[in-house]
């Protein structure tokens, strides 16, 4: 097994899915309706379940430190998180829109990888995958809600919100440095396949929403290399600041 | 000591939400290996991955296994075996109930619909005439419904 390329690969998840799990977070107690406030609250702590499960992978088969000082001691350039996560939730029809891409994204990964030849990352896959449904059913839902069923405005909105977040999303599948050793090793199917069956899902769920898919949009890449927007920087001082107050404190 | 001791006194320990039902009977215990009467290792799975009552629960599993007399008790939390709703035993159904939960249907758990979480039996009045309001509830294990016939709210353990 190629431990370089698996840690490369956990931290490009693991990362998406803790900062992702803040920004969802920043919902809780602010949501439009109570249901929409749990059920952002509740994803978000799925995802950082999802974070701590891959960081614990890493500690265990690639040496790297545990849970919590990878998550909160490492600094901006050493995040591998995509563009798509930093930024800020903006109105609720981008939050919903940014909640369905990476949900369909992340069901596209999860599914590969009940393949991977890495036992512990398959194990954790074939957990993962039967929690993905309910978030994929929440995102569609208002997706096809607010794009067929609500009025002008509301399709409206949801259309330049899948405008804006478009190139952003295609960002998520940037190569990693070692994407021939993650396919060559069985371990991940590779980002330009994770995308080519993101795209075909993300039609499929979509359908019956009256949405347009944008097309011939060019990808914001950068975050896989630890170039971040200037969205990150104080993420992350928000987010680690009890942490680094004291590293042995209980909440 | 025997693995059945051990068993039994998991029976003992309740989930910290759901206070009807023992770990044994939510199916999250997955191995019990005894190697000696002073050593004995547990092996347990979250409900959900990010579960945030796993630590507590870990806690009383190795504080049931030192009642036993055991010095030597080491509880470790993986994935090997993902819990799914299809491992709650009918005693640990009938206990969600008690505790005014709509217990899951059995599950294909590779398959995306989720038409079985409409008409979720009412725990109250026993009617399929309910309706899904969100698949989120007060914890990641639980969903929330609403009876038609009796007009109650409920919440349901949503199947995984």
């Amino acid at each position: 097994m190629n431990t370089q390329a698996l840690t490369d690969l956990c931290y490009r998840m693991a990362d998406d899915e803790l900062i992702l799990a803040h920004r969802h977070s920043e919902w809780t107690g602010l949501g439009p309706l109570l249901e929409e406030d749990i059920a952002f609250s509740s994803i978000a702590q799925d995802k950082l379940g999802h974070a701590q499960a891959l960081f614990t992978i890493m500690h265990d088969l690639g040496g790297e430190p545990d849970a919590d000082t990878a998550a909160f001691m490492r600094d901006e350039l050493k995040m591998r998180c995509s563009h798509f996560v930093e930024l800020p939730n903006g109105e609720y029809d981008f939050s919903l829109v940014r909640h369905f891409l990476f949900d369909v994204a992340e069901y596209v990964r999860w599914t590969a990888l009940v393949r991977s030849s890495v036992e512990p990352l398959a194990n954790l896959a074939r957990k993962i995958h039967g929690e993905l449904k309910y978030h994929l059913y929440h995102a569609q839902t208002w997706m096809v809600q607010l794009g067929a069923n609500g009025n002008e405005e509301s399709h409206a909105r949801m259309q330049s919100a899948l405008n804006e977040a478009w190139p952003y999303a295609l960002g998520m599948f940037e190569p990693g440095e070692f994407e021939d050793a993650l396919i060559a090793d069985g371990i991940f199917i590779g980002e330009a396949v994770a995308q080519q069956r993101w795209l075909e899902l993300v039609a499929e769920l979509l359908q019956s929403s009256t949405l347009m898919i944008p097309t011939q949009v060019e990808p914001i890449y950068g975050g896989r290399k630890g170039h971040h927007t200037e969205h990150l920087k104080p993420l992350l001082d928000e987010m680690t600041e009890v942490y680094r107050i004291d590293p042995s404190a209980e909440w | 000591m025997t693995q059945q001791d051990v068993y039994d006194a998991l029976l003992n320990v309740h989930d910290p939400e759901i206070p009807t039902i023992s770990l044994l009977d939510m199916g999250i215990i997955t191995n019990v290996d005894v190697r000696s009467d002073d050593e004995v290792h547990v092996t347990m799975t979250p409900t959900f991955v990010g579960c945030p009552a796993i630590d507590v629960m870990r806690k009383d599993v190795e504080a049931a296994v030192r009642g036993l007399g055991v010095t030597n008790v080491t509880v470790s939390v993986t994935f090997d075996q993902p819990w799914t709703t299809n491992r709650l035993t009918e005693a640990g159904k009938a206990a969600l109930l008690q505790h005014g939960l709509a217990p899951p249907e059995p599950f294909d758990t590779l398959t995306l619909k989720l038409d079985v979480l409409n008409n979720v039996a009412c725990p109250f009045c026993g009617s399929r005439d309910t309706t899904l309001k969100s698949p989120f509830g007060p914890t990641l294990c639980r969903s929330l419904h609403y009876c038609n016939v009796c007009l109650q709210a409920f919440e349901g353990f949503k199947p995984v």
